[in-house]
């Protein structure tokens, strides 16, 4: 980092509202920029990558405790700021710190177990990580469809053509006619209704029928042409009902002859 | 010859308007009668060759053969509609690499190897996109989902299957042997490799 960037960031940072004069000599991001950096790190594997690369240090020989005092600060501002995303980074912090125990240790003499550097499956988890970065970064590098891959669209509109249509002679369709009548015929139903006619009514007419004409011939109520059978049995009712009530007379002078009909209190 | 570019023309506009890729059995079904596999492979090489002075390209991908816009023509076209394109934050592009190059996966080795404990989103939005999908269950304790790449996401990648994603193992080496200078550390780096 050049001087004049250096000063650049001291007289502009502030950390939590009070302006920072001084840089910490144990870290190598700038305070100010804590906020910004959390949230591009992916996770504390990153974040120790990114002090790996900052510190310019082999990867296959990490210095334990350095890298585990710079992380740690680290993760301690970060704790301030966010504390749920703490937990993974605090993990890896009790990690570190674990790896720089068991160096301490003086390696076990044992001939039949090779002695293996405390440090490998972090630094096998490291590389892991950082070849993923990689490939993630490499699949982003690919035109994606939705992105930069444009796939062509042909327009093709599914017509069903409409077929040719059958002749059809005068007489075909004549038959076909007589059919649906011929059918029509044998769906037709029968309503019966309850007669509208009443006797009562029936009675009245011919009552008042006998008013004016005083000796009426009974074959004269039954209009056969014109009225239809229900009406003639109603008269006919009727006839037979003033007959039983008194009020008129049905005479005949001889068998076969013609039967009159007439008032009964004339 | 006259037959040739009749077939030819079939199976271009077939391409051209179906909104998806052909495979070669589903050209072959273009046809009445039988034309060989190798002929129809043919066919596609001419008319690859016939498109590739013009705009478009006849490309192969996982589900078959489609027409795509030049990418040179990339910048023009994402011009012209800018709200379409979709950026995909780096912890998905994360998880989906380790998806790709992994699989198959569950969660927990998402995990393990990002170091942090997972978004569901993210893996959601990989299979909302149906770039990933799960394939069964691994036979652990608690028969966690496993996770792979679809075919979909090779063919939105224009890949025709996962040997063709970027080769990594030249940028394992460059880790590996980069920061280091003297002999003695590529015996380390030698020996975790073989664990």
């Amino acid at each position: 980092m050049s001087n004049d960037t250096q000063n650049n960031i001291l007289n502009n940072a502030k950390l939590y509202g009070e302006s920072v004069t001084k840089l910490p000599q144990d870290l190598y991001i700038p305070p100010d920029a804590l906020e910004v950096y959390l949230d591009s790190f992916q996770g504390p594997l990153d974040l120790l990558l990114y002090l790996i690369k900052k510190n310019n240090i082999d990867i296959l020989d990490i210095p334990m405790a350095n890298l585990t005092i710079q992380y740690m600060e680290y993760v301690e501002k970060m704790k301030q700021i966010k504390l749920e995303l703490a937990a993974d980074y605090l993990l890896m912090s009790a990690m570190l710190i674990e790896i720089k125990s068991r160096m301490l240790l003086p390696p076990i003499d044992d001939a039949n177990e090779e002695e293996l550097d405390p440090r490998a499956e972090l630094v096998k988890k490291l590389i892991e990580y950082e070849l993923m970065k990689t490939a993630a970064q490499e699949l982003g590098n690919i035109p994606q469809v939705g992105k930069d891959r444009w796939i062509a669209q042909g327009y093709f509109e599914k017509v069903i053509e409409p077929k040719s249509f059958p002749d059809v002679s005068i007489e075909e369709l004549f038959s076909a006619w007589k059919n649906v009548i011929k059918r029509a015929g044998q769906f037709e139903t029968h309503k019966i209704d309850r007669s509208e006619l009443s006797v009562r009514e029936h009675m009245s007419i011919i009552l008042k029928r006998l008013q004016d004409d005083k000796l009426v011939l009974f074959e004269s109520f039954f209009r056969k042409e014109k009225d239809p059978v229900q009406k003639l049995v109603v008269c006919f009712l009727a006839i037979l009902e003033l007959t039983k009530e008194n009020l008129i007379k049905i005479n005949q002078q001889e068998s076969c002859s013609p039967i009159y009909i007439q008032r009964a209190n004339n | 010859m006259e037959q040739a570019t009749k077939y030819k023309n079939i199976i271009e506009v077939a391409l051209l308007t179906s909104g998806r890729p052909l495979a070669i059995d589903e050209l072959q079904r273009l046809f009445e009668e039988q034309v060989e596999r190798s002929t129809i492979r043919m066919l596609l090489d001419e008319i690859k060759n016939d498109w590739s002075k013009k705009s478009l390209d006849l490309v192969s991908v996982a589900n078959g053969y489609r027409f795509e816009a030049n990418l040179i023509f990339s910048d023009s076209l994402m011009r012209l509609s800018p709200d379409r394109v979709i950026n995909y934050s780096r912890a998905v592009l994360e998880v989906l690499a380790i998806v790709a190059y992994r699989q198959p996966v569950t969660r927990g080795d998402i995990e393990k190897i990002r170091g942090v404990s997972q978004n569901p989103n993210t893996l959601r939005q990989l299979i909302e996109r149906e770039w990933v999908e799960i394939i069964g269950q691994k036979e652990v304790p608690g028969r966690p989902s496993l996770y792979a790449t679809t075919k979909y996401f090779l063919d939105d990648f224009g890949l025709e299957s996962l040997t063709q994603l970027p080769d990594i193992s030249e940028s394992e080496n460059k880790i590996l042997t980069e920061p280091i200078n003297d002999s003695s550390k590529m015996n380390t780096a030698k020996e975790i490799n073989d664990k």
